[in-house]
């Protein structure tokens, strides 16, 4: 191929990605600016670009808003979304592995009934699951909001393809020969063999706690046990009232982001290759 | 790559001789299937026939302040969820959302995979990066930024934001399907991408060898063999299109349109807090039948098509 008819290829394809990447990345941009102004200048100065850099000075605001109620939302986001990936991925790994191993009565059954866990929305499950917790006088804890989201039945489905895949069976009778126990081996062997894909899992897992509204929103009065998104967007109601909270929402929302962010960048290696065996096999 | 992904389980291969296995190892399978099993039953199943009791039951009052008592209404819920002109809007807006956001950003999704797959775009690893940053943003987080980005007077796109007003009645739902289009592109295209990757290459040299063009290679080999992820995408941007809640529940402080029972969740979310507990649960159970009918239905329907 001659390089201009490779140039005229190119240039189409390249044209298209690169306004798809404005389209994406400059909203974050607008916030990443917008998050370093102070009051007067977000309104009156060009929105994407700097004025006088406060970003620091606005981040010590936000913190100090309230004695610190923002620092204590960010935590208890990563407790529920951290804690319940991680406790929810090994407990998925644990039933899809055990659904691919082995053959028990009632595998079918079982897999059928989490399969079609998948089809049932999350937010259909909210308000019962409110009712429920509120029998027990348990609503407006930290427990009403992790408990439910531990369960993923997703992640079993996707468990259950990895481990058919990455786990021969010819291993594990290995390992049974050389008088490992099943549990173990499982821990030892299993999981080490199917650590991408159980990044994967954690990765879907997080950003579904992550992005769940409603639940917290119907479970949750107490602010100090709100998660980050519930508290923006709990000011962001206010705003008419308090225009003070409009900035606290800007930077709040570019530092909510931020751990997400830096977490895609450092497991990008997984994500990549893992995120579409799901789909493939 | 020859199965696909159904509602019905590819059957396990035959095990060998060692049917033993399920008698020597049966204490196991309790240890690794019942912790999962356990909260499943707790915050899965039971929560839905609870919601399916408390939907049979309705509130009656002696008098106006009078107790108030449950009591057996058998459908009368139901009867109020048909009867429900504003729920079925709801329903049918979310639909006409659906009809045209999913197609639109699946289609994107797809174009920008095809054309990282293509090895005609340079800077792969950045691109596909960039384009998955907003899947991090949250639904609410990404609904308050772009609220601000639509708004008259702080958007950076001020001449276009004071000439057409997004979020006005007639606009308004478009503006939100920006916003979850802007949110999920990345995340289908990366889906669908790795579905690309997994294709080996000598198929693509046959095609070649036959005098096929990048065009040709594209629509003739690489769609059909990535349907299974388009379909597994599809059916997730279904579900997640009606249960559309955190972007209307924001856009409802800046724009006086986006009613309480803009869509089905915003239904149930405001009849709870009313609080009419056994007619929310009504409307939940009505939502989940619906959008599980649905799905299953899209993936029957995909499904006889890939048999034929």
């Amino acid at each position: 191929m001659t390089a201009p008819v490779l140039i005229k290829q190119r240039a189409l394809p390249t044209l298209v990605m690169a306004v798809c990447t404005l389209y994406f990345l400059t909203p974050i941009w607008w916030l990443f600016v917008g998050a370093s102004k102070n009051a007067d200048q977000f309104t009156s100065t060009n929105p994407l670009w700097f004025a006088d850099f406060d970003l620091f000075t606005n981040i010590g605001d936000l913190l100090a808003y309230r004695d610190g109620v923002f620092l204590r939302w960010m935590l208890n986001s990563i407790l529920y979304t951290g804690g319940a990936a991680l406790l929810g991925t090994v407990l998925a790994a644990m039933c899809g592995y055990a659904l691919a191993k082995y053959r028990f009565r009632g595998r079918e059954l079982l897999f059928n009934v989490v399969l079609s866990g998948v089809l049932v929305p999350a937010t259909a499950l909210a308000l019962p699951l409110f009712l429920m917790f509120s029998k027990v006088d348990a609503t407006n804890t930290f427990w009403a909001v992790f408990l439910p989201s531990l369960v993923n039945p997703f992640g079993v489905y996707l468990a259950r393809i990895y481990a058919t895949a990455s786990v021969p069976d010819e291993l594990l009778e290995a390992a049974r020969i050389d008088g490992s126990g099943e549990i173990r081996t499982f821990f030892k062997v299993a999981t080490r063999l199917m650590f991408p894909a159980l990044v994967t899992i954690f990765l879907f897992h997080f950003v579904a706690v992550w992005n769940n509204f409603l639940l917290p929103l119907i479970m949750l009065s107490d602010e100090r046990l709100f998660p980050v998104t519930l508290g923006l967007y709990t000011w962001n109601t206010q705003v008419n009232q308090i225009p003070e909270l409009r900035g606290l929402v800007i930077i709040g929302a570019l530092l909510s982001i931020t751990p997400l962010v830096i977490a895609f960048l450092l497991l990008q290696r997984f994500w990549r290759n893992g995120l579409g065996a799901g789909a493939v096999k | 790559m020859t199965q696909t992904l159904t509602a019905a389980p590819e059957k396990p291969a035959p095990v060998p001789a060692s049917t033993g296995r399920a008698v020597r190892h049966g204490r196991a399978v309790p240890f690794f299937v019942v912790p999962f099993g356990i909260l499943f039953v707790l915050f899965y199943l039971l929560p839905i026939g609870y919601a399916i009791v408390q939907s049979l039951y309705t509130v009656e009052r002696t008098g106006t302040f009078g107790p108030a008592r449950e009591v057996f209404g058998g459908l009368t819920q139901y009867e109020r969820v048909f009867q429900d002109g504003a729920f079925w809007t709801s329903i049918g807006r979310v639909l006409v959302f659906g009809v045209v956001q999913v197609p639109v950003m699946l289609g994107l999704a797809l174009l920008l995979a095809l054309l990282l797959d293509s090895g005609l775009v340079k800077g792969r690893r950045f691109f596909r990066l960039a384009f998955f940053v907003p899947y991090a943003v949250p639904g609410v987080i990404a609904a308050i930024m772009w609220g601000f980005l639509y708004s008259p007077n702080l958007s950076p796109l001020k001449p276009v934001t004071s000439a057409i007003d997004f979020l006005s009645a007639d606009l308004v739902l478009w503006a939100m399907a920006n916003v979850v289009t802007w949110v999920y592109v990345g995340y289908n295209m990366l889906i669908i991408y790795s579905a690309l990757l997994a294709i080996p290459a000598e198929v693509y040299e046959a095609a070649r060898l036959d005098g096929a063009g990048p065009w040709r290679i594209a629509w003739s080999i690489k769609i059909p063999l990535v349907m299974p992820a388009i379909v597994l995408t599809t059916v997730f941007s279904i579900i997640g299109t009606l249960q559309l809640l955190a972007e209307p529940q924001v856009f409802r402080s800046f724009s006086s349109a986006v009613s309480s029972t803009y869509t089905p969740n915003l239904t149930v979310y405001s009849t709870s807090s009313i609080p009419n507990f056994n007619l929310a649960a009504a409307f939940s159970v009505v939502l989940a039948l619906t959008t599980f009918v649905l799905s299953f239905v899209f993936l029957r329907i995909t499904q006889r098509r890939g048999d034929a």
